[in-house]
């Protein structure tokens, strides 16, 4: 997030696309929603009729994967009618002609063939967003998990520039993450191309900054694979061993036919979890770890907010911390560590990652975490970027035009599937499905269908419905229910009885590797 | 009884709560009223966070594949068949035959020293995780 959760509390407007807020991140949809109920607007914009938009003055149901043309159309307007921040875009910004130019083809008329939204809400929106003077955009998955995630995210920071809603409080683009530390693992490096911070591993001054911190040479210049590439070389078998810390691409990736097969392939495979998940059932060593509560270290969350959370119990039977675990293996793969506890591994960090140099367990044990960038012991965080300047000097303006999903519907798949979480689940279930609880409320996987739809594939409500795409075929229970658009079906990801991402596409975004989660085409009929 | 500060394990929110333990055993969840994250507030998810912690079907030992199938091991075996197992695939097939995925469930911490083993221990920046999924 640009800005923090504590601002949604004086923001006047908020824009949230592609984000089931009160499902996914609850605590900052009940945020929004005191927000609108003390008189802020809500301007939505997603295909479902999620849980917000009971609350919402304006919703934008566009068709699955027209995010571009959308936000397009709203800048459209925003130039159109005079309604963009002049001062901001002169002395903040560059590139606004080039915009100018790109949206100018995205008409109301044109928006509205392309994404079925009305010109007259399409306008409603624009005028609202852009006259409001705090205004945030949340977004989610349904924005990055496209084949055009990255245009999608562009064009959203586009629309906050052009009004001149970024770098001041309660604005911003506000990216919500979907796990725990899926902030805090991109921030230390946990990518193909960077080290700690964003730290580029083809920058020769970066690289000889490392080899020197570590006591290493040769550091590897060339970026490395992500998820979705080191499958594709597993499956051709360039890729020999993978090494799995608490994750389980067996449920979570794309077409987990593909993901099978190339596990399968490897010579060597390692799984360290706390559960035996799908994955840790095809390794040949499985490494028992401690989780969140058995062991002390900080976790970043969506506001870029380093937070100490301590270890209140052992571990069951001989489980080990993850760190105490890696610590081991290295040593005995010839490189010795010597770390006592992880304020150690911390102190390290601080010295090797800028934005974490002044993040010190000493502050967080006194405090309620520090918002990165905290350069030194005296700063005291930041709550919001990009104030008076960005880091690169101007805030470019990068237009782009729509791209439709890359398998859309046809006369042989006709519905489109698009695929997400729900509030009592999380994620591939191997903590959640273990709680009472969220399982009596939950417990079996289904799939949302338009009454419309039902009716005329004679579908009753919790029947048995075969789903099939390109890449495979699930039996799941029908929900019918009007949350979703005609010819649309939604289901998650949650359940291994039925692991909807069977179905997926793994074709991907260009630049951020991100699967089509959030649409592909699928056919349905009634098991008979 | 003793409550000890952490944060929720599931989404991004980050909210901070209290997990309340009695003799090694987490038996509930307190929010905390004072941080700026959840104010005191939870969802049903970290009301609830603190039940799978102790699930009998938590992994306790080591596993290691003998004859097809995956049997109880030791700490000592297991360890060492991975760094050597690690090396010996390095050697034959180059580092970049070699892939980490860290996590976004565990610690800065981790995912940083897991990082280091991947890029200083074994030379390769195949260094991904489920950021995008």
């Amino acid at each position: 997030m640009t800005n923090s959760i504590n601002e949604i509390d004086d923001a006047e407007l908020f824009l949230v696309t592609g984000s089931n807020t009160t499902e996914q991140h609850p605590l900052i949809g009940t945020r929004v929603i005191n927000a609108v109920e003390r008189g802020a607007k809500l301007i939505l914009i997603d295909p479902r009729r999620i849980p917000l938009a009971t609350y919402a003055h304006v919703h934008l149901r566009h068709n699955i994967g027209t995010d571009v043309a959308v936000l397009n159309g709203l800048m459209n307007i925003i130039i159109e009618e005079g309604l963009y921040d002049k001062e901001y875009v002169e002395t903040r910004t560059e590139g606004f002609e080039g915009l100018k130019k790109t949206v100018s083809r995205y008409t109301p008329r044109v928006v509205e063939q392309i994404s079925g939204i009305d010109a007259r809400d399409l306008a409603l929106a624009a005028r609202e967003y852009a006259k409001t003077g705090k205004s945030m955009i949340l977004y989610a998955m349904g924005i990055t998990q496209h084949t055009t995630g990255t245009d999608n995210v562009k064009t959203c920071a586009n629309l906050a520039m052009l009004t001149g809603h970024v770098g001041k409080p309660s604005t911003g683009v506000n990216p919500l993450r979907g796990q725990n530390n899926v902030q805090g693992a991109c921030d230390m490096g946990g990518l193909p191309v960077v080290y700690t911070a964003y730290q580029k591993v083809g920058d020769a001054p970066v690289k000889s900054r490392f080899e020197e911190a570590w006591g290493v040479g040769g550091l590897d210049e060339a970026p490395g694979l992500t998820i979705t590439t080191m499958m594709e070389a597993a499956d051709r078998g360039d890729l020999k061993a993978l090494y799995v810390m608490g994750e389980n691409p067996l449920l979570s990736d794309p077409d987990v036919k593909h993901i099978e097969r190339a596990l399968s392939n490897l010579d060597f495979l390692v799984v360290q979890d706390i559960f035996l998940s799908e994955t840790a059932r095809l390794a040949d060593v499985v490494l028992p770890a401690a989780c969140f509560a058995e062991k002390t270290g900080t976790y970043t969350n969506t506001e870029r907010r380093v937070q100490l959370a301590r270890k209140a119990v052992e571990p069951p039977g001989s489980a080990r911390a993850d760190w105490e675990i890696i610590q081991e293996v290295c040593s005995r793969a010839g490189y010795p560590m010597h770390y006592a506890d992880p304020s150690e591994i911390m102190a390290e960090i601080n010295r090797v990652t800028p934005s974490y140099a002044g993040i010190t367990y000493d502050r967080l044990e006194r405090s309620y975490g520090l918002s990165w960038p905290c350069p030194n012991e005296e700063h005291p965080g930041t709550a919001y970027l990009h104030k008076d300047r960005f880091t690169k000097g101007l805030g470019s303006f990068l237009p782009r035009d729509f791209k439709p999903l890359a398998e859309p519907p046809d006369t042989e798949y006709d519905f489109i599937l698009t695929t997400g979480r729900i509030y009592f689940q999380y994620h591939t279930g191997t903590m959640s499905r273990q709680v009472d609880i969220l399982e009596r409320e939950a417990s079996e996987p289904l799939i949302e269908i338009n009454p419309e739809d039902a009716r005329r594939l004679g579908i009753k409500n919790r029947e048995l419905v075969e789903i099939s795409s390109r890449r495979g075929v699930l039996r799941v229970r029908a929900e019918i229910t009007d949350r979703v658009p005609r010819k649309v079906v939604f289901s998650t990801f949650h359940f291994h009885e039925a692991p909807v991402n069977i179905l997926t596409n793994p074709a991907h975004d260009p630049v951020s590797g991100i699967p089509e989660y959030k649409g592909c085409a699928v056919r349905l009929r009634r098991c008979a | 009884m003793a409550r000890i500060p952490t944060i929720c394990p599931f989404c991004g929110c980050g909210c901070n709560f209290y997990l309340v333990t009695e003799q090694n055993r987490v038996v509930g969840v307190e929010p905390s009223p004072g941080n700026p994250v959840n104010k005191g507030m939870l969802c049903a998810k970290g009301w609830n966070s603190y039940e799978f912690i102790h699930s009998p079907k938590r992994l306790n030992t080591p596993l290691v594949r003998k004859d097809g199938a995956l049997v109880p091991s030791t700490w000592d075996e297991a360890l060492g068949l991975v760094a050597s197992r690690l090396r010996k695939i390095q050697s034959e097939s180059g580092s970049r035959s070699l892939g980490f995925l860290a996590s976004a469930k565990v610690s800065n911490e981790e995912n940083y020293l897991f990082m280091k083993m991947a890029r200083a221990v074994f030379k390769t920046n195949n260094v991904d995780h489920c950021a995008r999924l």
